[in-house]
């Protein structure tokens, strides 16, 4: 019986820190990708985001957002290559912004969506939730996906797992 | 290895249709996950289980349309689930739900949902289908067409 939900590659940032998480190549075995990632960076914040890029593309991006910061009303913004909020240096110690990315149709001939679901946390008054409907207005197959911290490096721990998922 | 992640069935559609089902689910697996991607025309894609058109289905949501404040409603005793809402022909909505427990006989029915449409809005949905009735049947229905090219594909879930 097939697998239909496989791990292509996991990357854990070490004790250097990391520019960027990458996962390069992409083949086109699957259907859906499934990416899993728990970051943060060493940024002198509480938090931060996390940016992506697909195939080194860092443009015709573009979306919609819907997100919380645990108080008020959430707020509902427009996204270009946002793909979810990390922890920083200053959140409390050893916690991390979690964030699940969904590519559907990663390697078809249409233009690619994908969905994020993303949390960050900290002991203090100010935490985020957020989902969000992103679309990269591009065909091409996706072979390449890279996260990127807006402002610093990830940390050591930061981990993202990758996961193939077969409709046949 | 056991597998604990399968395709049940998958449809893409080659024609605008008004429909989409799978039938017959099998109890074999603990959840169940549908994945949906393509364009609808303007309106609603609703779905029943169980081909049950009776008045049992309720829902709340939470959502965003890119601007503003987020916003949140729901729907009760109403004859069909309200899965999402396309508000231009063509749009791209990408919705994946989970159907938690689904072949028990014990409890009703939960769904947790997602939707997303670039070009229109985001949310998450949660719904009740009020029947202790395993699910054995799924039907989708655009309002008025499902478009040509897209996909829906149902997964099941072993817990062991």
């Amino acid at each position: 019986m097939a697998t239909t939900f496989e791990k292509i590659a996991t990357a854990t940032v070490g004790s250097g820190g990391a520019a960027y998480i990458e996962f390069t190549p992409i083949a086109g075995d699957w259907t859906d990708l499934a990416l899993y990632v728990s970051t943060r960076t060493t940024a002198s914040a509480v938090g931060g985001n996390d940016i992506i890029s697909l195939n080194g593309s860092s443009s015709s991006f573009s979306g919609r957002r819907i997100y919380g910061a645990g108080s008020g009303t959430p707020a509902s913004d427009t996204i270009t290559t946002w793909a979810g909020f990390n922890d920083a240096n200053n959140a409390t110690a050893s916690t991390f912004g979690n964030s699940s990315i969904y590519f559907p149709n990663y390697a078809g001939s249409t233009n690619k969506s994908y969905s994020i679901d993303t949390v960050s946390e900290t002991n203090g008054t100010t935490t985020y939730m957020g989902l969000a409907a992103g679309l990269w207005s591009n065909t091409a197959a996706i072979t390449t996906i890279r996260l990127t911290p807006d402002s610093g490096n990830y940390a050591q721990y930061s981990t993202a797992t990758l996961y193939g998922i077969k409709k046949a | 290895m056991t597998v604990t992640y399968e395709a049940i069935a998958s449809h893409t559609l080659v024609s605008d249709q008004t429909q989409v089902t799978f039938n017959p689910i099998a109890s074999t697996w603990t959840d169940l996950v549908l994945v949906k991607t393509g364009g609808q025309s303007s309106g609603n894609m609703t779905m029943r289980f169980n081909s049950d058109s009776g008045t049992n289905y309720s829902g709340t949501q939470v959502f965003g349309t890119g601007s503003g404040s987020g916003s949140s409603d729901r729907y009760s005793s109403q004859g069909t689930m309200y899965i999402n809402y396309s508000n231009a022909t063509g749009n791209s909505v990408t919705t994946i739900m989970n159907i938690m427990n689904y072949a028990n006989t014990t409890t009703n029915k939960t769904v947790l949902l997602r939707n997303n449409d670039s070009a229109f809005y985001v949310g998450a949905y949660v719904h009740l289908w009020r029947s202790t009735a395993a699910i054995t049947r799924i039907d989708l229905f655009g309002s008025p067409n499902l478009l040509s090219g897209s996909t829906f594909t149902l997964y099941g879930i072993k817990a062991e």
